[in-house]
C-alpha cells in the first residue's frame, strides 16, 4: 500500500495527468462546488464570524508564541490524568515509539481513526514493516486503504472515487482484510455504507489497541478532542484497552474555554454543518469508561522549523478544515494527489515545503501551485494569509536564504540554475492556461469578501507585535505573468474557458 | 539529549525573535464574539433545539414529565426492541411502563454483549439549541461512552428547559473537562461516497430525543 508520497513528480506534471482524468475532474468539481456553497451558507448564519475568526487566529498565535510553556503544561496535565506523554522529534522516532507501544500489548492488529499526522509520518507502512496491521476505519480511508490508493482531500479523502469504483473495490478486496462484502453488493451509497459497517464492526468489537490523532489538545486540563462524523472515531477511542494518540505539537489550545471558538468555526468551515455528528473529549483515562492505558505522542517533524520562520509560522494555526481546498481553482482541477503530500490544496502548498524543506522538485514547485487569487485566505477560519506565505516561499526557492532545518540555522542556495523558474513557469502556464478556473476563484473571492474582511480590525494582522510587516509584493501573480511572459497560454486549454 | 529537551529547545530558539509576553491569558485574547446568537426566550430556545435536531434527522418527541414512561414504552415497542440497555443511575420510573427486558451495563460486559442489545435509553448533561447537539458526560444516568455507541437505537431524554442552552460557549461552561464527553448532533452520518449523505455508518442509526417538561 502506498500511503506516502515520496518520489512524486513535481506539481505541474502531476497536475497535468490529473486534469486528463475525467472521473477525477467531475468528482472534484461536484464535491468542491457543493461544499463551497454550503459552507458560505453555514458561515453566513453566524453574525459574529469575523470576531470568531479573529479570536481563533489570536488564540493560536498566542499559543504558538509560548509553545514551550503550553507543551510542558499539557504534559503535566495529561500525566496527572493517568496518561503517558512521549516526544517524537521526527517521523521515524514517532513510528518507533508507536510500534514499541503496540508490541508491548502483544497485539498485531489495531484500529485507526483517520488522522493527518499519522499519514504524514507513514505510520501504517512503518507498522506493517513490524508485522502490525493498522485498519483504517473512516469510510473514505477504508476505500483508500482497500484500493491501495492515496487520500486526495483532507475531509473526503476518497472523493476521487465514484460509487461504481467503490463497489468494485469492496467486492474485490474486503475478503482479504476481514469480513467479505455482501453477495450482490450494488453501488448505492446506503448499501456501500452498510457493507463498510459490517466489515468494520467485526474489527471494532475485538480491537485491543486504537490509534488516533486529535483536533485539539487543551494545555490547562490535558484534554484531547476528536471531531468526526461517522462514529468510527468513537469506536477507536472508547472500545480498545490501549489508546495511542499521535498529535502535532501545534494542536494545543491553552484552555477548555478556547474550544468555544473552534467548535463553532471548524464544523462550519469543514463540512458546512452547524456541528459535526460526533465530538469526543477525554482527559487521560477514566475508571471503567474507555481505554485503561493512554499514550500521547507529541510530534515535531518539521513543526519547530516552521515555527522559526517569521512569515511561514502562521501555517501552524491551521485546524485542517479543508475550506481552502474547496475554494481553490487550482485544487479543483488538479486534485489532491498532484500536491504530493498528505496536505493537499493551498494549505499543502505552504505547509509541506516548510515541514519538509524545499529541497525536492515537488516541494520547490508547490509554492507555485497557486494563482494567488486569495480565496483561500478569505475562507480560512484562522485567517492564515496563504498568499503571503506562498510569495515568501517563492522567494526562498528562487533566491535562497536562511532557514531552520531540524533545529539548525542553515542557508539554502537558490534552486539550481533556472530550475525554480522553470518549475514556476510550468506551473503558471498550467494554471493560467485555464482562465475559467482562475476567474471562478476570483469571482468567489469577491462574492465572499463582505463576509470576511481582508483587513481585520485591531493589531492582529502582524503575527508578532514587534515584527516588521513583510513587504508583500502587491502585484498579483497573474499580472506578473502577463508582464513577464505575455500571458501566452500553452494551447492545451479549452475546458477552463468553457465554464 | 532527550527528544523532549530537543523539541523544547527548538521551540525556544524558533521564538527568539518574539518578545516574551507575560500578559495573563485571560487578557491576551479579545473575546468580542457573541455568547449566543439572537435573543430568544426559553420556549423559543427549546423550539430551536427541536428544529435543529430534526434537521439532523434525529426523531424528536415532546412530552410532559408524567407522560415520559408511556412515551418511552411506545418508542421501544414501535422499534420492536427485545432488550434495552440502562445506565446504572437512570431514573427507574422512566421505564416503569415498558416490559422490554432491561440489561444493565456491567463493568465486565464487553463490546460483543452491547452489540446484541436493541436499544439504549439515557439522560444527557446539556443540549445546545443553536447546533442541535446533545452532550453526554458519563454521569450515572448516561453511563459509559460505549453504551450509546454500539447499540443501533439510542433514545436520549433531555429535561427542558433546565438542560437546554443556546450556544456552544454556554454548553462548555457547564461541562467538567476532566469527565469524558460525547457531543452528538444527529445520528452517525457519512458523505464519503459522492457526497451523498448516509445515516449510521458506525454509531446508532436511529437517534430519538425526548424533550420532557
Ligand atoms: S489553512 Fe485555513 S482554510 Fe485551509 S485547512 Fe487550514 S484552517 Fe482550513
Amino acid at each position: 500500500m502506498s500511503g506516502t508520497f515520496v518520489g512524486m513528480p513535481a506539481f505541474p506534471e502531476a497536475a497535468r495527468e490529473a486534469v486528463g482524468d475525467r472521473t477525477l475532474r467531475a468528482n472534484l468539481r461536484h464535491a468542491t462546488h457543493t461544499i463551497r456553497a454550503k459552507r458560505a451558507a453555514a458561515v453566513a448564519e453566524v453574525s459574529d464570524w469575523a470576531q470568531l475568526r479573529e479570536a481563533g487566529k489570536r488564540i493560536k498565535d498566542h499559543t504558538l508564541r509560548r509553545l514551550d510553556h503550553y507543551l510542558v503544561q499539557l504534559e503535566e496535565a495529561v500525566t496527572a490524568a493517568g496518561g503517558t506523554v512521549h516526544w517524537a522529534a521526527d517521523a521515524d522516532e514517532a513510528n518507533r515509539i508507536v510500534a514499541a507501544l503496540v508490541k508491548e500489548t502483544g497485539e498485531s492488529d489495531l484500529v485507526k481513526v483517520k488522522s493527518m499526522a499519522t499519514q504524514e509520518i507513514g505510520l501504517n507502512e512503518a507498522l506493517e514493516a513490524e508485522g502490525i496491521r493498522a485498519y483504517e476505519t473512516d469510510l473514505a480511508e477504508l476505500i483508500v486503504q482497500l484500493g491501495r490508493d492515496r487520500p486526495s482531500h483532507i475531509l473526503v479523502p476518497a472523493i476521487h472515487r465514484n460509487r461504481g469504483e467503490i463497489r468494485d473495490i469492496f467486492a474485490r478486496e474486503m475478503s482479504a482484510w476481514g469480513r467479505p462484502a455482501p453477495e450482490g453488493l450494488t453501488d448505492t451509497p446506503a448499501e456501500l455504507a452498510e457493507a463498510a459497517r459490517l466489515h468494520l464492526r467485526e474489527k471494532f468489537l475485538r480491537a485491543k489497541v486504537g490509534i488516533s490523532g486529535a483536533n485539539f489538545m487543551v494545555a490547562e486540563t490535558g484534554t484531547l478532542v476528536v471531531v468526526e462524523s461517522e462514529g468510527n472515531g468513537r469506536m477507536c477511542l472508547t472500545l480498545p484497552e490501549t489508546l495511542i494518540s499521535v498529535v502535532g505539537i501545534e494542536k494545543i489550545v491553552p484552555t477548555w474555554r478556547d474550544l468555544e471558538v473552534f467548535l463553532q468555526t471548524l464544523p462550519r468551515s469543514s463540512t458546512a454543518e452547524r456541528m459535526n455528528p460526533y465530538t469526543s473529549t477525554w482527559t487521560g483515562t477514566t475508571d471503567g469508561d474507555g481505554p485503561r492505558t493512554f499514550h500521547l505522542v507529541l510530534l515535531d517533524n518539521g513543526r519547530t522549523d516552521t515555527l522559526a520562520d517569521e512569515v511561514g509560522r502562521q501555517a501552524l494555526r491551521c485546524i485542517r478544515c479543508s475550506a481552502c481546498l474547496n475554494v481553490c481553482p487550482v485544487y479543483e482541477r488538479a486534485g489532491g494527489h498532484a500536491y504530493g503530500s498528505v496536505y493537499p490544496g493551498p494549505i499543502g502548498a505552504i505547509l509541506s515545503p516548510q515541514l519538509r524543506g524545499t529541497g525536492s522538485e515537488i516541494d520547490a514547485s508547490l509554492p507555485y501551485a497557486s494563482s494567488l487569487c486569495g480565496a483561500c485566505y478569505e475562507v480560512c477560519p484562522v485567517a492564515i494569509d496563504i498568499p503571503e506565505v506562498l510569495v515568501h516561499l517563492r522567494e526562498r526557492v528562487v533566491q535562497g536564504g536562511p532557514v531552520t532545518r531540524e533545529g539548525n540555522k542553515v542557508v539554502v542556495k537558490p534552486a539550481k540554475g533556472h530550475a525554480a523558474e522553470r518549475a514556476a513557469m510550468r506551473a503558471a502556464r498550467w494554471a493560467f492556461g485555464r482562465p475559467g478556473a482562475l476567474r471562478a476563484g476570483q469571482r468567489l473571492a469577491s462574492r465572499t469578501r463582505g463576509l470576511h474582511p481582508r483587513t481585520l480590525p485591531g493589531p492582529g494582522r502582524a503575527w508578532s507585535a514587534s515584527r516588521d510587516l513583510p513587504a508583500v509584493p502587491a502585484e498579483p501573480f497573474r499580472d506578473w505573468w502577463q508582464r513577464t511572459n505575455g500571458g501566452t497560454a500553452d494551447g492545451t486549454s479549452g475546458e477552463g474557458a468553457a465554464k | 539529549m532527550s527528544s523532549r529537551e530537543r523539541i523544547l529547545g527548538r521551540v525556544r530558539r524558533a521564538l527568539a525573535d518574539v518578545p516574551r509576553d507575560d500578559t495573563p491569558y485571560g487578557e491576551a485574547v479579545a473575546r468580542d464574539y457573541l455568547r449566543e446568537h439572537g435573543a430568544r426566550d426559553t420556549a423559543a430556545t427549546v423550539e430551536l433545539l427541536a428544529e435543529n435536531l430534526t434537521e439532523y434527522r434525529a426523531l424528536v418527541h415532546r412530552c410532559a414529565e408524567g407522560e415520559l414512561p408511556a412515551v418511552l414504552a411506545r418508542l421501544l415497542a414501535e422499534r420492536r426492541a427485545a432488550t434495552v440497555l440502562v445506565p446504572p443511575g437512570l431514573d427507574e420510573t422512566w421505564l416503569a411502563r415498558s416490559d422490554v427486558a432491561r440489561v444493565a451495563d456491567l463493568a465486565g460486559s464487553g463490546a460483543h454483549e452491547l452489540d446484541r442489545v436493541d436499544s439504549v435509553v439515557t439522560a444527557c448533561a446539556v443540549a445546545v439549541a443553536e447546533t442541535g447537539t446533545i452532550v453526554l458526560d458519563g454521569g450515572p444516568d448516561q453511563g459509559r461512552r460505549r453504551i450509546t455507541l454500539v447499540p443501533d437505537h439510542h433514545i436520549c431524554v433531555v429535561r427542558v428547559p433546565e438542560q437546554v442552552v443556546s450556544s456552544v460557549p454556554q454548553a462548555l461552561e457547564r461541562l467538567d473537562p476532566l469527565r469524558p464527553s460525547t457531543w452528538i448532533s444527529g445520528p452517525s452520518a457519512t458523505s464519503d461516497i459522492e457526497l451523498d449523505r448516509v445515516e449510521g455508518v458506525h454509531g446508532p442509526r436511529t437517534l430519538e430525543v425526548v424533550l420532557v417538561g
